[in-house]
Formats: structure tokens, C-alpha cells, sequence
């Protein structure tokens, strides 16, 4: 995907001057081109990681889009707490380019994979993760992430081949019908089910942004009709497409489950006070605790 | 500088310093050192050096209170809001908060930030060919941090002359002297040899203030002052002590300081011709 997210670029600052392009010192044939397209909006930050996300925020701030592209580990968790309070709790419309998440890097060693980075990204506040899936979803995808105003982490990895026609760029797509079992994947990995012998009798479907708010009604139905689900992601399962999916899931299946979920979601207000202050704030506590019992419990 | 503007300096670092405090003493918060330390400096560069289109970034944002207190001298907050620091439902944390006061860019208060802030804000300026400065104060103990070298490397490297880096330089840190924790000096010239024009001033005094701000007109460097300051200026139980970091004021020690702080007014007044 790296070819076509640099070509992305490329056509994409023909009619975005704002765009700014900092690399964490990587991009040896790859970035050459954007570098001559962007001109002193190609910055090569170096290897430091740190500062090149904060002065993307502050970059964004300004008005500009920053791109901040190195390997996705290096671009993610490195930097950590600068993408959370410099980037996403001050709502900045910096995109995060990770090349090669999940084991994307192979045989370079355990260092240079992502197995967390959906799971790390997607939980912080306002941002949102972009997982393509084919080579051709990247530019499409570079497109909504400039028209998102919000904080973006994008995923790159080697696109998927596969046989079936797919739907441009989305959230949720089905990929093609089948009986005997739903399969939900995220990212190029769920070409490994599709290409299977299996696949004919499974319906397939690719989600490729988080977070996730709801499931399409057809999903549900699926689901509930075969009772079989599949998930498929190359990522940790606690924080990734399995952990995310299962909340809303529960919700839906035929059992009847019901579930109440009580979380810290952040700052309703954008006030604070003490502990007690925020938990109530969150329903976590007081007056909101209540309510939320009340109306569970009937 | 000329005498009535010395003299309005000290009355605003006056002012703050006397509305801090109170702030501190309602709250019984501490961070009371911190503000202390770096008052005179937050009033210069507000009152004294910037435009009004320039950027401050308080990297130390334990010093919130120093920066609250000067933007109800400027008028950015009124007295109402100050009675809100510290309460419940206030936007006036302990830490500044985000995005919801003018002249407040970022939250901070995570150590270390504030140098990139003020590299991405200075570089944006290059970018848009826009006169604007910005002016980063962080804190000594924070030049722990990685994240400031790559700041610093940044800067220089970047020919960001429109990025002012005043230092806090008040010797100690959350857990003891900076010399004992993990030693800073020479600390010059690290920043002469990172491609900075290095100044050295006395924090709590305007006219060295000033000199340090004439200095910088002409450098195509980027610039780091050294700022000496005390920390815990003028709370003498405390002052150039760890305690003073932490520590809430009490009754008898409040009212010291503010009789100190009003010594050292009077004094500095009568001082200028």
C-alpha cells in the first residue's frame, strides 16, 4: 500500500496546500516523489519520534494538515501520551501513517511489528483508525481522513488479492454472501479466510474504521441466523476487532442478553473537579449511577 | 525600558503575584513555589516583550496559577473565574486546561511538551511567512526529558529564531536539587553547542529581563535564556526548597509572604529613579 499512499499524496496536495508531510526520517524509495511534490512542506523530522507528533499538533493548530508517517510502532506507541494530550484531547486533525502494521515487518523481529496499534489508537478521545483493505481503499481512504477533521491513525500493510469485487472504501462492507457462517475481519488478513475453499459457503464481511458505534441490521440478522461468527484480525484480540465487536454483539444475539456497560468516557463537561466530580460526571457515581441502574434494572 | 515601565512591571508582577496566591491559600493547593519562581518572568514576557498576536506556552503547567493570575491582569479572565480554580466544575485546574482559554493553546502540564509545542507553532509561522513569536517557558527539571533534546534539535536545526525558550532555572526538581538528580550543568553550553544564542538572565529582575530581550533582536539563532530564579521566591520558610514544590500555605506563612512579597515591591520601587 505504501506505493499508492504516496501517489495518495501526491494527488492530494494538488488541491490541498495545507497539507504538511513529516516523516520520522523513513521512506527510502517510497517518499521521494511526495518529498519533491510537498517541497518545504516535506519535513524530515529525524528519528524522534516525540517531538514530531507534537509539532504536528501544533502544526494543525495552525491550520495546516500534518501527515506523520515512520513505522508503525515507532509512529503509535513511541509517542504515546504526545498523540493523546497534544494530538486527541485537544480534537487536532493530525494523521498518523503507521507502514506495516501487525506483523508487517516479518523477519525484521518482534520491535518492528504492531499488534496493539488498532487497540492503542482507537481508544483514545476523538480519534479514528483507518484500516484499508485492498491497495486501491488507501487512496479513498487518505481522501475521508483529510475530509475528517478529527485525529486519524492509518494502518498500511500489503493490500489484499483477492477474486471478489469490492465495494469502495466504507466502514462496514460485505464482501460476498454465504450460509453457514459469518466471518467479521479487519485489514488484509481476512483475505486468508476468503481465500480458502471454505469461503464459498461463508458471508464475509471487512470493517475499516473504528471505532464502531453500531452494526449494520444485516450483520445482526446473519449472525443470529447462522449462528456462527468468525473474527479476523492481525491484532491482539483484547483491545482489537474481537474486544470491540463483542460489546455491541452481546446486545443483539438471540439469548437475550442484555448488557449495561458503565465506563469513563472522558470529559462531558469539559469542566473538572475531584474524583467524586468526574465519576459523577461519568455515571460512574451519584445522581447518574442511579439513573442508569434504574433504567437497566427496570 | 524606561522608569514608568519598570515600575508598571513590578506593579502587574505585584498584582499576579498577590492574586496567585490567594488563589493557593482558598484552594490550600500547593504548586506554590513553582508560581514563585517563574512570576516575574510570566509578567515580563506578557507585559513587557510580546504582541498581542505572539504565543506563550507555560510548558511547567504546575505553574497554572502564575498563568491564570496573568490573564486576569490582562483581562483574558475575570475575578469570577479565578474563584474558580481548584473547585468543582472549573475550568481553572490545577494544570491548564484544553481548548477553552484564549491564550491557553495547549494543556500541559506532562513535562516536556511544551519545547515541541513551541517548535511546531514557530515552524507553522515559517511556513505561513507570518512575524510571530512564541515563547516557551519550561521548567529546569523538565530538561529531563528526551522529548526537550528533540525539541531543542528541532529548533536549531530549523532556524526557529521566532521561538524564545525561557528556562526556569530555579536548581530544583520534584524529588531534589537538579545538580543531585541528573545533572544539567554545563547547561550553557549543551544549548551553545545544540546551535542556540544562549543568554543568561536574573529571573525575578526586569532590567536583566530586559537586556536579555534586546539581545535576541539580532540573532538569527534561535534563543534559550537562562533564567536564575528562586524557587519559592519570597515564602522564606521554604524558599530554594523542595517543600515549597508541594507544600500548602499556612495562616502565619501566607500572610509572610504577602507582607515579603509587598517588601519587595516597595523596595524595587523606590529603587527606580
Amino acid at each position: 500500500m505504501r506505493v499508492e499512499f504516496a501517489q495518495a499524496m501526491i494527488n492530494a496536495f494538488d488541491k490541498n496546500e495545507n497539507l504538511v508531510f513529516i516523516t520520522g526520517d523513513l521512506g527510502y524509495m517510497a517518499l521521494e516523489k511526495v518529498q519533491e511534490k510537498f517541497g518545504e512542506k516535506f519535513i524530515n523530522a529525524g528519528v524522534a519520534e516525540q517531538n514530531m507528533i507534537t509539532v504536528a499538533a501544533a502544526l494543525a493548530h495552525e491550520g495546516f494538515i500534518p501527515w506523520t508517517y515512520s513505522i508503525s510502532p515507532f509512529v503509535t506507541l513511541r509517542p504515546y501520551e504526545q498523540i493523546r494530550n497534544d494530538v486527541c484531547m485537544h480534537n487536532l486533525p493530525v494523521k498518523i501513517v503507521g507502514n506495516g502494521g501487525g506483523y508487517g515487518y516479518g523477519i525484521m523481529g518482534a520491535t518492528h511489528h504492531n499488534i496493539e496499534d488498532i487497540g492503542a489508537m482507537r481508544i483514545l478521545p476523538n480519534m479514528r483508525v483507518y484500516v484499508p483493505f485492498t491497495a486501491s481503499d488507501v487512496e479513498q481512504a487518505v481522501g475521508q481522513m483529510i475530509a475528517d477533521k478529527s485525529p486519524n491513525y492509518l494502518r498500511l500493510n500489503m493490500g489484499a488479492k483477492i477474486n471478489y469485487p469490492v465495494a469502495p472504501f466504507a466502514q462496514w462492507r460485505k464482501i460476498k454472501d454465504g450460509t453457514k457462517g459469518v466471518v467479521v475481519g479487519t485489514g488484509p488478513v481476512t483475505e486468508n479466510i476468503l481465500n480458502t475453499n471454505l469461503a464459498d459457503d461463508l458471508e464475509v464481511w471487512v470493517l475499516s474504521v473504528f471505532p464502531i458505534t453500531q452494526l449494520p441490521n444485516e450483520l445482526i440478522s446473519s449472525i443470529n441466523a447462522t449462528q456462527k461468527l468468525i473474527t479476523i484480525e492481525e491484532h491482539n484480540g483484547e483491545c482489537g476487532l474481537r474486544e470491540t465487536l463483542s460489546y455491541l454483539l452481546m446486545n443483539h444475539l438471540t439469548s437475550n442478553i442484555k448488557i449495561l456497560s458503565l465506563v469513563a468516557s472522558g470529559y462531558p463537561s469539559g469542566k473538572y473537579g475531584d474524583q467524586k466530580f468526574h465519576q459523577a460526571e461519568n455515571n460512574l457515581g451519584g445522581d447518574g449511577l442511579m439513573k442508569e441502574l434504574n433504567a437497566f434494572l427496570g | 525600558m524606561n522608569s514608568a515601565e519598570h515600575k508598571n512591571l513590578l506593579t502587574k508582577a505585584f498584582n499576579i503575584k498577590n492574586r496567585f496566591l490567594a488563589m493557593y491559600k482558598q484552594a490550600n493547593a500547593g504548586h506554590v513555589g513553582c508560581s514563585l519562581s517563574v512570576a516575574e518572568m510570566i509578567t515580563f514576557v506578557r507585559f513587557g516583550w510580546m504582541k498581542e498576536t505572539d504565543e506563550i506556552i507555560l510548558s511547567k503547567g504546575h505553574a497554572a496559577a502564575a498563568l491564570y493570575s496573568m490573564l486576569a491582569e490582562d483581562g483574558t479572565l475575570t475575578e469570577e473565574d479565578i474563584k474558580t480554580f481548584y473547585r468543582n466544575n472549573t475550568y481553572l485546574a490545577a494544570h491548564p486546561p484544553v481548548n477553552k482559554i484564549k491564550r491557553i493553546p495547549f494543556a500541559t502540564g506532562s513535562l516536556g511538551h511544551g519545547l515541541s509545542l513551541a517548535a511546531g507553532l514557530g515552524l507553522a509561522q515559517k511556513l505561513k511567512k507570518k512575524d510571530k513569536k512564541i515563547f516557551c517557558i519550561t521548567s529546569d527539571g523538565e530538561i529531563n526529558e528526551g522529548s526537550t533534546w528533540e525539541a531543542a534539535l528541532f529548533i536549531a536545526h530549523h532556524d526557529l529564531n521566532n521561538v524564545i525558550w525561557l528556562i526556569d532555572r530555579n536548581k530544583l526538581q520534584g524529588y531534589g536539587r537538579t545538580e543531585d538528580v541528573m545533572k544539567l550543568e554545563p547547561l550553557g553550553k549543551k544549548l551553545e553547542a545544540f546551535g542556540f544564542n544562549v543568554l543568561v538572565a536574573d529571573g525575578h529582575d526586569f532590567t536583566s529581563l530586559e537586556n536579555s530581550k534586546l539581545e535576541t533582536r539580532n540573532s538569527k539563532l534561535p534563543t534559550a535564556i537562562l533564567c536564575n530564579t528562586t524557587k519559592g521566591n519570597g515564602w522564606k520558610t521554604y524558599e530554594d526548597k523542595v517543600d515549597c514544590h508541594y507544600l500548602p500555605m499556612k495562616d502565619d506563612q501566607y500572610n509572610l509572604i504577602l507582607e515579603e512579597v509587598k517588601y519587595d515591591y516597595e523596595r524595587r520601587i523606590s529603587q527606580i529613579a
